[in-house]
């Protein structure tokens, strides 16, 4: 290959305590896709921070065509031809497409010719988007081509994109690989970051694996098979889930036309939602963000009150129920957001053990916390997940994303639920966790618990579920068994119209 | 440039720094506050923290005084500390104060002259019902209409000042007080009475239900399951319905149960040092026992610590004004201080101040 469009050499970034980047060094060349792979934690972050000026390394250079590059803001970047999508959108709901897009460039047109401008490129990459629609009335998939088109007209030469098919359906993710294989065909250079590893495989041809802030390795991913890549990035052999699919038991969940209006103005009513769940069984249901997975889940742990046979478990109406008495019988919860919601972020992992875990675990005594037992319960949680921290009383915000859920799905399980419903059970964990939490939800299911997956991530549901149902627009379709469900069944169980018309349009 | 940069988790250290870095800049701003009034600033300070104490012209008589004005301080701020901890903000405790007194000198008065042991604690309970039934009124408007705490329990409190005159001319004024606003003097009324109980000390039986509902509060929030949820709701409210906090409850709890501790405040005041219901009956302890919490951390020893530190302003303040003519608002602007360095300083408990010069990082580059 001649001259790289960026080189990358010997970058090193400390922070007090840990070093995010060390010693990293690698090219990424003209009209190239490149594959930056890693667990949480390893320092992708931190490299494409300082690749888009946020943050300035302490050490290394790097190479913008030959010539030296060191911004020293995102605009410094930009102008020099790099953007970046973000994984967590910067959007303002209450304003349309085009004054988002024209909100986040250094020098916007008028109004009415960037609307112009927007239109003619999403037509000229196949991302249809209206300028003059609202952003609160947009779809994940939409959303993330509002930003893609906002990096798009600073016409850059390198694009990052950070984890960009989180949130996507598969028909939103084939629109948005066609979009970057027309964009590599201009020329164009994309570092792309990604865990899905299938992905990586079908999209680059070259990958830079980092661990623990090191280059651990390089490869051409499209000779290498998702297991190896696998292994590289977490540095040992990967344990794949593996289950026995065992005789299911007796109903133990029952939901029967549940329809709840949502606590949030944006958030979605549940509409005449039916669920059956039987001990043994694992429930997978798919669906967008939005489209009533916190309702659901929040309807089913309690937050939520519903008509008292709206919500049975194992025969028992319990729908009028609160958190404190569904637990009591065995209905656990792990709601999607960590911080906040699942656990309280300033207060410690003991008071966070103690959370979720006061009365099953019998941590209270006639109200009389026992925080020695607390501390207990939290240190066998951290113990048997692996929950990577100095201590249980380090504060739950002090954990990374992916050790902090496996804090959260550790503290359910180990309370030996019945009934256990999580909601993106290892959003944002690596390769390795994820196996092992979803190996924990097997498991239980295998000692009889009934399980429910709720989760954006498809492979995973297909990996763990025995059943699949789609939620859409606060609806949940009839569920059928994974096995021969095809990936076009299940686009169209999601809703896939969206996606297929976009396509059209 | 200075940069604030989030800690990863929050320093212990300054969260106890803080309160004593408040207390100086206080003491400066203070000084220039002084200064400015064409009054010595040194001697301003020493007259407001060290004199009350130490001096052997008014030790005697203020030494006293700071256990009568720590007591309601520290009883009512941990009432609002529980609050306050859970997100319920009672801003409105000096209104319960004025309601719980009354009620106990309705109690006092109903009974004159009649000696029975049975007065005294009738009063306690009357003043703290009072005071929680004031309190349940903004508890009640926000979990039915969801009114906002903090306006409908301060304006409560204008509402409770009018009806303290009411009472003070009108239907409590003493039949014998030949005309004048105030009732009979429910201190010299011995079943009704809030004695001084060792002589010399300022110790009455309000400084007594001060230490038990210090203790009570420190077991409430370090040992029982329902401190646990009040600390919850208030960091993590999300988290604390899921974890089945009932936010109504803790709602009606914690107004009520401050409104209770500020009724039984006024209670042991009216019986105590204020003697009578009169219409300027109330002097502010409601409103200074929101700094005292602040200052104290929201936690049972530092209100203590705190209380005793607001008094000593109170007496030496007076000292002030009687030695000095300093006005008396200079000192609640002064009191106020307080509350402003501490919360702004607070940042720094979960933030810290970074020196980011352009040149040096682009050398360590």
């Amino acid at each position: 290959m001649s001259q790289p469009l960026l080189s990358i050499q010997g970058l090193t970034k400390r922070y007090p305590g840990v070093v995010a980047n060390s010693d990293v060094t690698f090219d990424i060349g003209e009209g190239e896709v490149h594959a930056l792979l890693g667990e949480n934690g390893a320092g992708k972050s931190t490299l494409v921070k300082a690749i888009y000026g946020l943050i300035r390394p302490n050490e290394g250079t790097m190479l913008w065509r030959g010539k030296p590059y060191a911004p020293h803001a995102p605009a410094e970047a930009r102008a020099t031809g790099v953007a970046m999508v973000f994984q967590h959108f910067s959007l303002f709901e209450a304003m349309d497409v085009a004054e988002n897009v024209a909100l986040g460039m250094d020098n916007p047109p008028p109004i009415r010719e960037l609307a112009a401008r927007i239109t003619e490129v999403s037509n000229a990459y196949g991302l249809p988007l209206d300028p003059a629609r609202m952003v609160g009335d947009l779809s994940a998939g939409e959303r993330q081509r509002v930003e893609i088109i906002r990096c798009l007209l600073q016409n850059p030469q390198l694009l990052i994109m950070d984890e960009p098919t989180s949130v996507l359906t598969p028909q939103e993710v084939d629109i948005l690989f066609r979009t970057l294989r027309q964009l590599r065909s201009e020329g164009k250079s994309i570092l792309y970051i990604s865990h899905k590893l299938e992905e990586i495989r079908s999209l680059c041809e070259n990958a830079t694996v980092l661990r623990l802030g090191k280059v651990v390795g390089r490869a051409d991913p499209r000779q290498e098979s998702a297991r190896s890549l696998a292994e590289m990035m977490v540095g040992q052999t990967l344990h794949v889930p593996s289950r026995q699919r065992g005789a299911m038991g007796r109903v133990l969940l029952k939901v029967d036309k549940l329809s709840v209006a949502s606590p949030s103005a944006f958030g979605t009513a549940l509409k005449g939602v039916n669920l059956t769940v039987h001990a043994g069984e694992i429930l997978g249901i798919g669906g967008v963000a939005g489209n009533g997975q916190d309702e659901l889940l929040a309807a089913l742990s309690g937050e939520l009150r519903a008509p008292a046979e709206a919500v049975r478990m194992d025969g028992t109406p319990v729908g009028q129920y609160g958190p404190t008495a569904r637990r009591a019988m065995g209905l656990l919860c792990a709601p999607e957001e960590r911080l906040g919601h699942a656990a309280a972020p300033d207060m410690s992992l003991t008071e966070n053990a103690l959370l979720t875990g006061a009365w099953r675990e019998k941590l209270v005594t006639r109200g009389f916390v026992s925080y020695a037992k607390a501390r207990d319960f939290a240190e066998r949680v951290i113990l048997r997940f692996d929950v990577r921290t100095p201590g249980a009383h380090v504060a739950a915000r002090a954990l990374s994303g992916g050790n902090l859920q496996k804090f959260v799905i550790g503290r359910e399980i180990l309370q030996r639920p019945s009934v256990l419903v999580v909601n993106q059970p290892t959003w944002g964990v690596d390769a390795s966790a994820a196996a092992s939490i979803r190996q924990a939800l097997l498991d239980l299911a295998q000692a009889g618990a009934a399980v429910v997956v709720i989760s954006q991530d498809l492979d995973e549901i297909l990996e763990v579920a025995d059943n699949f149902a789609a939620l859409n627009g606060g609806r949940l379709s009839v569920p059928r068994p994974v096995q021969g469900l095809t990936m076009d069944q299940i686009g169209l169980m999601l809703g896939g119209a969206e996606g297929g018309n976009d396509a059209a349009a | 440039m200075l940069r604030l940069e989030k800690r990863p988790s929050p320093s212990h250290a300054w969260n106890y720094a803080t309160p004593v870095l408040a207390v100086a800049l206080t003491m400066v701003a203070g000084g220039l506050l002084f200064l400015a009034l064409g009054k010595n600033p040194f001697e301003a300070i020493r007259l407001i923290f060290w004199d009350p104490l130490f001096s052997e012209t008014f030790g005697a008589y203020s030494r006293p005084q700071l256990l009568i004005k720590a007591g309601p301080l520290i009883l009512i701020a941990v009432g609002l500390s529980i609050g306050f901890r859970a997100g319920i903000w009672n801003i409105g405790a000096e209104g319960q104060y004025i309601i719980g007194a009354m009620c106990a000198a309705a109690v006092a008065l109903w009974f004159f002259p009649a000696q029975s042991l049975l007065v005294f604690p009738l009063m306690i309970v009357a003043g703290a019902l009072g005071g929680w039934a004031w309190g349940m009124i903004p508890a009640i408007l926000k979990t039915r209409f969801n009114t906002n705490e903090i306006l409908v329990s301060l304006l409560l409190v204008y509402v409770a000042e009018k009806l303290l005159a009411a009472a003070a001319t009108g239907f409590m004024r003493n039949p014998q007080g030949a005309g004048f606003p105030g009732s009979r003097n429910i201190n010299q009324y011995a079943s009704a009475a809030n004695h001084e109980l060792i002589a010399g000390t300022g110790l009455h039986w309000g400084g007594v239900a001060a230490l038990i509902a210090v203790i009570f509060a420190y077991v409430l929030l370090q040992r029982h399951i329902l401190g646990f949820h009040v600390r919850l709701a208030g960091q993590a409210p999300r988290a604390a319905r899921f974890a089945g906090v009932a936010p109504t409850r803790l709602v009606l709890m914690c107004l009520g149960l401050s409104g209770a501790f500020a009724g039984l405040a006024g209670m042991f005041e009216v019986a105590g040092p204020a003697r009578l219901i009169s219409i300027d009956f109330n002097s502010g302890y409601g409103f200074t026992a929101i700094i005292v919490a602040f200052l104290g951390r929201l936690h049972p020893v530092g209100i203590v610590l705190a209380g005793f530190l607001l008094a000593l302003t109170y007496i030496g303040g007076e000292l002030a004004q009687f030695m000095l003519g300093i006005p008396g608002a200079a000192i609640q602007v002064f009191q106020g201080m307080l509350l402003f360095f501490l919360l702004a300083l607070d940042i720094l408990s979960n933030y810290r101040i970074r020196l980011a010069l352009p040149a040096l990082s682009r050398e360590a580059r």
